[in-house]
C-alpha cells in the first residue's frame, strides 16, 4: 500500500485498510468444531470442496485424499453434512 | 457583487444554495416533503448549470449508498430526504460516518408511521442521533442555505471528515416562500474550495474502506466517530464565523440566546417552532416575565458548554420537543438534565412534546407552559402536551 496513512499495526481514520487483509486475519478461530478427513472410503467425487463455503477444503479427487485449511476453516460442518460415503467425522476443537 | 434577496419556496432556495457549493455527485429519491429540492437540483444538472452527475436511484437507501461510494471517492456529494427515507438510510449513514465520509444531506423533517402522516416534527432525525452524522437545525429558509456552506465547510474540515444534515422543518420551512440570499457563486468558491479526499478509492491504489475488525480494534474504530463528531464543535463555530465574514451576515454557530441573559425561565427548542415562542417572549417580557429561549442549532455534536453557559443562571427550565423516546421520556430533555447534573446543578427541566405530525401549536400553548413552569410546577414525567383524552379509545382493548 503506497499511502502512509495506512498501516496493518494502527487503526486509519476511516478504519481504510490495505487489500489482503484477509489473508493476515487467520479467521479459522472462531472454529469449535473441526473436520477429521478419514481419506479412507473417499470416492473423489469433490462434494466437500465444492460445498465448502470459505473454500478452504483442498485436495485431489484422483488420489481421493481431501483436508482442509484450519487457517481459515469455521468448523461449520457443511463439507461432513454433504460428503456422500460419510468419509469426513466433525470433532470437538480441543486445545 | 452584491447578493440580492428573492421571494422563494425554502426547498427551491435549498436547492439553489446547494448548487452553489458545487457537489459532483447528488443521488437522491423523492419524498414528501423534500422532493422539492432534488426535483430543483436535477433540473439544475439537467439545464447544464451544475457540473455535476445526478444519479436516479431506486430508494433512499440507494440514494445513501451512491453518495457513499463517490464519497469514497474523492466526490463533493449530497442528498436530501425525510422520515421514511432517512430511516431508510440509515445503516448506510452509520457507515458512512464510519468511513468518515464528508457527506452532506438534507432532512426535511416530518413524521413517521404509523400512523402515516407527511407533517413535520423531529422524530425522523432523532431516530439516528447516535450515528455519527453531525445535526444542524434551521429556525427559517436563509439559515437553512446558510448552513449548508457550513455543512460541507465542517464535513470537509481534516480535523472532522464526517457527515453533516441540516434539518429544516417539512412545509413550515420546505413549503414556506420566505425572502432569501442565495449565496453568490463567487463568494461561495472562496468559502468552499473543491474537496480533497484524504484518503480514497483508487484502482491503482486499491484499500478497503469500513473494514473488519476484531474485537481488539472495533471499540478504538467506533470511538474515532465519537471524538471526530465532538472536535467538530469548535470547528463549527469557527466555519460560522468564517462565513460571516465571507459573505457579510450571521449563520449557523452552535445557540442562539434569544433574551436569556436575565432570565429566570429558559425554553429550549430547536427549528422553526422557535420563531412562535420568539414573539411569545416578546410578549411576556413586555408584561414583565423574565422569559429567554436557548435555539439548539448544533443538535450534534451536543453543544454541552454552550448549553450550560446559556442555562446555568436560570430557575427553571422547559424543554421543547417535536419528539419523544416511547417508553421513556423526551430527547433533548435527558440531554438537558445531563449537562446540568454534570456540573452540580439541580435546576428543575420540564419537558414537553408540543407536536408530532404538524399540529399547530399556537402561541397561547407556549404561553402555559411558560405560566406553569414559572409558577413552579414541579414536572413528574415528560409530558404529552395537551394530549386529547377524547380520542383515546379504550387502551387496553376487550376481546
Amino acid at each position: 500500500m503506497a499511502n502512509k496513512l495506512l498501516s496493518t499495526e494502527k487503526l486509519s481514520i476511516g478504519c481504510v485498510a490495505p487489500p489482503g487483509a484477509s489473508l493476515v486475519n487467520k479467521t479459522g478461530a472462531w472454529r469449535t468444531q473441526r473436520p477429521v478427513f478419514k481419506q479412507k472410503d473417499c470416492i473423489g467425487c469433490r462434494a466437500c470442496d465444492l460445498a465448502c463455503p470459505e473454500g478452504c477444503v483442498f485436495g485431489d479427487p484422483k488420489k481421493k485424499q481431501f483436508d482442509f485449511d484450519p487457517d481459515y476453516c469455521k468448523g461449520c460442518g457443511i463439507c461432513a453434512a454433504e460428503c456422500p460415503v460419510d468419509d469426513i467425522d466433525m470433532v470437538m476443537e480441543e486445545k | 457583487m452584491a447578493e440580492t434577496q428573492e421571494i422563494l419556496e425554502g426547498a427551491m432556495a435549498v436547492a439553489h444554495a446547494v448548487a452553489r457549493c458545487r457537489p459532483e455527485v447528488i443521488a437522491a429519491y423523492p419524498i414528501t416533503p423534500q422532493t422539492h429540492i432534488s426535483e430543483e437540483l436535477s433540473q439544475i444538472v439537467a439545464d447544464g448549470d451544475l457540473d455535476a452527475e445526478f444519479v436516479k436511484v431506486e430508494s433512499e437507501f440507494g440514494a445513501a449508498s451512491v453518495v457513499c461510494g463517490a464519497s469514497a471517492a474523492g466526490a463533493r456529494t449530497y442528498t436530501a430526504t425525510s422520515s421514511q427515507g432517512l430511516l431508510l438510510m440509515n445503516e448506510v449513514l452509520w457507515n458512512i460516518a464510519g468511513m468518515r465520509l464528508p457527506v452532506v444531506l438534507a432532512c426535511a423533517n416530518r413524521s413517521l408511521s404509523a400512523p402515516l402522516s407527511i407533517w413535520c416534527d423531529h422524530q425522523d432525525a432523532e431516530a439516528i442521533r447516535d450515528c455519527g452524522v453531525i445535526q444542524l437545525y434551521a429556525e427559517d429558509n436563509q439559515e437553512a442555505c446558510d448552513q449548508h456552506l457550513i455543512a460541507f465547510k465542517v464535513a470537509e474540515d481534516r480535523r472532522v471528515l464526517l457527515p453533516a444534515m441540516v434539518n429544516l422543518d417539512g412545509f413550515l420551512l420546505t413549503h414556506v416562500f420566505e425572502p432569501t440570499i442565495i449565496p453568490d457563486q463567487a463568494l461561495s468558491d472562496q468559502y468552499l474550495p473543491p474537496y480533497k479526499a484524504v484518503l480514497k478509492l483508487d484502482i491503482d491504489d486499491p484499500a478497503t474502506f469500513g473494514a473488519f475488525t476484531e474485537p481488539d480494534k472495533c471499540m478504538e474504530g467506533r470511538w474515532m466517530v465519537h471524538d471526530a463528531c465532538r472536535r467538530s464543535l469548535p470547528v463549527i463555530e469557527e466555519a460560522s464565523a468564517e462565513f460571516e465574514k465571507v459573505f457579510g451576515r450571521a449563520s449557523g454557530g452552535l445557540l442562539e440566546n434569544y433574551k436569556t441573559d436575565d432570565a429566570e425561565t429558559i425554553l429550549v427548542a430547536k427549528g422553526s417552532i422557535s420563531g412562535t415562542i420568539k414573539d411569545v417572549i416578546d410578549e411576556m417580557r413586555d408584561e414583565g416575565t423574565k422569559v429567554g429561549l436557548m435555539r439548539i442549532k448544533t443538535y450534534r455534536p451536543w453543544p454541552g458548554e454552550a448549553v450550560l453557559a446559556a442555562l446555568k443562571g436560570a430557575k427553571q427550565v422547559a424543554v421543547i420537543e417535536r419528539g419523544g423516546s416511547f417508553g421513556a421520556g423526551g430527547i433533548m430533555t435527558p440531554e438537558v438534565k445531563e449537562t446540568l447534573y454534570d456540573a452540580g446543578l439541580r435546576i428543575p427541566v420540564s419537558g414537553f412534546c408540543v407536536q408530532l405530525g404538524g399540529r399547530e401549536v399556537p402561541p397561547d400553548g407556549i404561553r402555559e407552559i411558560i405560566d406553569r413552569v414559572s409558577s413552579g410546577e414541579k414536572q413528574t414525567a415528560y409530558e404529552y402536551f395537551r394530549l386529547k383524552q377524547e380520542l383515546l379509545p379504550d387502551l387496553v382493548p376487550e376481546v
